[in-house]
């Protein structure tokens, strides 16, 4: 059949397009920190290009592919950042060390945050999406609250636990304070690197992509587009939307363990795993396009590097950020400037032809 | 001819507050049969329906599929898989995907395979999407839409959009094919046409087809048996010729 | 009497909540939006009124009524801008524009006053009630807030039942499409329901910060989410509704604070919220609307 034969060179065009982009910018990236020519100031970015990739990425299987608000996703990235970096500092602790234990590490941040994902989810999911978009976001402060407020350390009886203070651990001589509360976890061991971060953020949007072009992915946007309809044909509005909210919180996990082990110390404050965070990664997805992987990437590497590049604009970031969504908002989604939109693009063929980031509500065709 | 009662509904009623949207309504649809279900506006066909798919949970009364499976308790998804497929007043696409999705998705019951197989492309996966992408194909082929297969559902024309919920519908391989005014806004060449098309879906895939309509041409030209409905309660049932001579329902209708 | 002082206090929290949830449950009734922003609109007033009252020394009723004016007019221009245009568009955008507007009042905010905390001078200058001898001590400001609160409920439930601009809301919060056939002028109405809600917050933000004295970009976050969840656990779109939510979650909040653990109290108070919609997502008081197939 010629059809199936066209829409799959176009798929699988769209697909390795995410791919060059990603090993081509980490070819160029290599060579030039081969020849010495990176700043320290790009160098110090190259992961966190990786983190924020994957969280917008993940984050946008929620938001743009099941049409679900979710403004806790910082929260979810907490989880994997601090259940596995108790496992590696533990470990770190005992004497032992070593990259297989990056690849554990990643392992128990994905589970544990899709676990978060799922527990949140059930009960949630029921309901319609502003209850979703509050309790999303009450959970990820909570998370937030809870990793400040905990003490955790380990001795030969075990896991202690406490929400008081060092001392209330209990803990014997030869014991020793994981999470010392609000200070987080110090010695992290540095496990993340530019390629770490390559190789997951590929493994990431593998996933994402062949989900999104599968059964269930299929179902999940039929879910968004109308449940109604798609309860009609029989899918299950719990099932899919839980199973887009568990992955998506699960990768965002494994950003948080990228994120966890890239800096000594591991602390929860509002500017890594708070609100703020969120917004900024819903930023990403808002700007690079809803339902789109590869915008999602480019605008989470060009947000990122902005405001870092322009260091005098810092104090205006989220102030730029926020007039963003409203006017990306107004002119992707408003029916007058749709409507507006159509008349233009008859007008004027080349408008169709334009591929800019957020012009993907002009194509024609269904994604 | 097949006697076997497909779709049988008893003492049916549903109340909003204190009104009694339907009463005390009563249906019998034999095995392969094109039914009508006709009436004036907010008599309660759709709400029958609604009824029919588990929308709605009826107040009392009991609704049994192939006189064996008792489906009013059940939710539209169980609803769906035991054979009752329908399409909608208000058209409802997955208006951002393609005509071929639309109908592909409408398949997932029949080929299923797990996420992780989609995920890791296991050969499940490769056996499937080929198998759902002919039979989608085929299906659209039925009602004329093979060309639009590509194209974004949202924006196929109007009449296209109903004859692919239909496509969608009977996707979900169902034994009664629920119809809510199939022939809405379409003029009259197509209208003929989509008579064609109903008959030949009744024939082709063997289904039961209840359908509600205002288009009496339509209903006239291919329903053999009828309900009429008024204020949420039969007025007349039987065979159509009879029915739309029964008085009852020409002053109802045309009003005295 | 511990109990008691920890009731009373929960009781002024919650009037101050059902203040805010004013605003949400009207606008969510009759616009079907979730106006993110409403709790910066309350932090805006808070600042505009410690300007006046702490940095230009006016009066502290006549800076709460100017503040409460200013407010009415920030809530009306960010319905008009950012509100009207998506009218008609489907909730996901609606909800990320109104967290567009948010962000944008917040940092707005800490451009002109600073991440420094304001400490709030209290404009509450009444003695302190004491009960029971000295056992039970109100503080001036809790009065001040109940009696505040049960003020605005009245006549606001005056307002929607007595007024041709009331039965405007109620009609547009039953069916947009049928008011406009009956000439009901629906933008004049969403309009009219946002400036009202608005000046509500100002009052809400000044007993907020009388309350609990500090002042930061921040403050409207946290108590405007708490708002919203009282709006819907009370019922959205329902005027007692909110009364009855906000202080069910005033007392809640402050009784977990004083007996299970203060860092929790937050989060027993989302878990109400998520009980709540399992059992009854309509709420205490609301209607539960089933979507026309």
């Amino acid at each position: 059949m010629d059809y199936f034969k066209l829409k799959r060179q176009k798929k699988a065009r769209y697909n390795l397009s995410i791919y060059l982009m990603i090993v081509i910018a980490y070819a160029i990236v290599m060579f030039l920190s081969y020849q010495g020519k990176i700043s320290s100031l790009l160098n110090g970015l190259l992961v966190p290009f990786c983190t924020y990739s994957i969280l917008a990425v993940s984050l946008n299987l929620v938001v743009g592919i099941s049409g679900e608000l979710s403004l806790g996703h910082a929260g979810f990235m907490c989880v994997g950042a601090f259940t596995s970096a108790v496992f590696t500092r533990y470990m770190k602790f005992l004497g032992v060390e070593g990259l297989y234990l990056f690849i554990i590490a990643i392992l128990i941040g994905a589970v544990t945050a899709g676990f978060a994902g799922l527990l949140i989810g059930i009960p949630v999911l029921r309901l319609k999406g502003d209850y979703l978009a509050i309790v999303t976001l009450a959970f990820g402060e909570i998370i937030k609250n809870i990793a400040n407020a905990i003490y955790l350390g380990f001795d030969e009886n075990g896991a202690h636990f406490s929400l008081k203070n060092t001392m209330a651990l209990g803990l014997s001589d030869k014991g020793f304070v994981v999470i010392k509360g609000a200070q987080g976890i110090t010695g992290t061991p540095h496990y993340s690197s530019f390629t770490a971060g390559v190789i997951l953020l590929i493994i990431v949007v593998t996933i994402i992509l062949n989900l999104v072009n599968s059964r269930t992915g299929r179902n999940i946007k039929a879910l968004r587009d109308n449940l109604i309809a798609a309860e009609s044909v029989g899918i299950s509005a719990t099932k899919y939307k839980l199973i887009a909210f568990t992955i998506a919180s699960s990768m965002a996990g494994v950003a948080g363990v990228l994120y966890a082990h890239n800096l000594t110390t591991l602390t929860a404050l509002p500017k890594n795993f708070g609100y703020n965070m969120s917004i900024t990664i819903l930023v990403f997805v808002v700007l690079g396009g809803m339902g789109r992987i590869r915008g999602s990437i480019i605008a989470a590497v060009v947000l990122t590097l902005l405001p870092e590049m322009l260091r005098g604009l810092s104090d205006f970031r989220m102030l730029i950020y926020s007039i963003v969504l409203i006017v990306v908002m107004i002119f992707t989604s408003a029916p007058a400037m749709k409507q507006y939109m159509e008349v233009l693009k008859n007008k004027f063929p080349i408008i169709k032809n334009l591929k800019a980031v957020t012009l993907k509500k002009f194509s024609k065709e269904g994604e | 001819m097949k006697e076997n009662i497909m779709l049988s509904v008893k003492n049916l009623s549903i109340q909003f507050g204190g009104l009694h949207a339907v009463e005390n309504f009563n249906l019998s649809i034999r095995e392969n049969e094109l039914y009508g279900l006709i009436g004036p506006n907010g008599a309660g066909k759709t709400t029958i329906f609604n009824l029919l798919t588990g929308v709605y949970k009826p107040t009392s009364g009991t609704i049994m599929l192939n006189g064996v499976n008792k489906i009013n308790g059940k939710n539209t998804i169980e609803i769906n898989k035991m054979g009752i497929a329908r399409t909608f007043q208000n058209i409802r696409l997955f208006h951002k995907l393609t005509v071929h999705d639309n109908v592909k998705i409408a398949l997932q019951n029949k080929y299923r395979y797990s996420t992780i197989s989609g995920i890791l492309r296991l050969p499940r996966y490769h056996r499937y999407e080929a198998l759902m992408d002919e039979e989608a194909m085929a299906l659209l082929k039925v009602f004329n839409l093979e060309n639009d297969a590509m194209m974004k559902s949202a924006n196929l024309p109007y009449g296209k959009q109903r004859k692919l919920e239909i496509a969608r519908a009977i996707a979900t391989n169902p034994k009664v094919l629920l119809l809510d005014e199939p022939a809405a806004g379409m003029n009259e060449n197509e209208t003929k046409e989509l008579m064609n098309t109903i008959r030949l879906i009744r024939d082709k895939f063997n289904m039961t087809v209840l359908l509600i309509e205002h288009d009496m041409k339509l209903v006239k030209g291919i329903c053999e048996e009828l309900t009429v409905l008024n204020f949420g309660k039969v007025l007349a049932q039987g065979e159509t010729n009879e029915v739309l001579k029964n008085k009852e329902v020409i002053k109802a209708y045309l009003g005295e | 009497m511990d109990f008691l002082t920890y009731f009373v206090n929960g009781l002024s929290l919650g009037s101050i909540y059902a203040i805010i949830a004013l605003g949400y449950t009207m606008v969510y009734g009759i616009a079907k939006m979730l106006n993110f922003a409403h709790g910066d609109v309350l932090m805006i007033g808070s600042y505009i009124t410690f300007v006046f009252m702490s940095q230009m020394g006016i009066n502290p009723i006549i800076s709460v009524l100017l503040a409460a004016i200013c407010c009415t007019f920030i809530g009306v221009i960010i319905e008009r801008i950012a509100y009207k245009p998506l009218r008609g568009a489907n909730s996901l955008a609606v909800l990320i524009t109104a967290i567009g507007v948010s962000y944008f009042l917040q940092n707005i905010a800490l451009l002109i006053f600073g991440a420094n905390t304001k400490s709030f001078k209290s404009i509450v200058t009444i003695p302190p009630l004491k009960l029971f001898g000295g056992q039970l001590i109100i503080s001036s400001e809790s009065i001040v807030t109940i009696t505040l609160c049960i003020v605005i409920m009245l006549a606001l439930t005056t307002f929607i039942n007595k007024t041709k601009m009331g039965q405007a809301m109620l009609a547009v919060s039953e069916d947009r499409s049928a008011s406009t056939l009956m000439g009901i002028n629906v933008n004049g109405t969403i309009a009219m329901t946002f400036a009202i809600g608005s000046f509500l917050a100002a009052f809400a933000g000044v007993l907020l910060c009388s309350a609990y004295p500090t002042l930061t970009p921040t403050t409207g976050a946290m108590p405007g989410i708490k708002a919203f969840v009282a709006a819907v656990i009370g019922g959205i779109g329902s005027i007692p509704g909110a009364f009855i939510g906000g202080l069910i979650l005033g007392v809640l909040e402050n009784l977990s604070k004083a007996y299970i653990s203060a860092q929790l109290s937050d989060a027993i108070v989302f878990s109400v919220l998520i009980i709540m919609l399992l059992v009854k997502p309509s709420g205490i008081l609301g209607k539960s609307n089933i979507e026309k197939v």
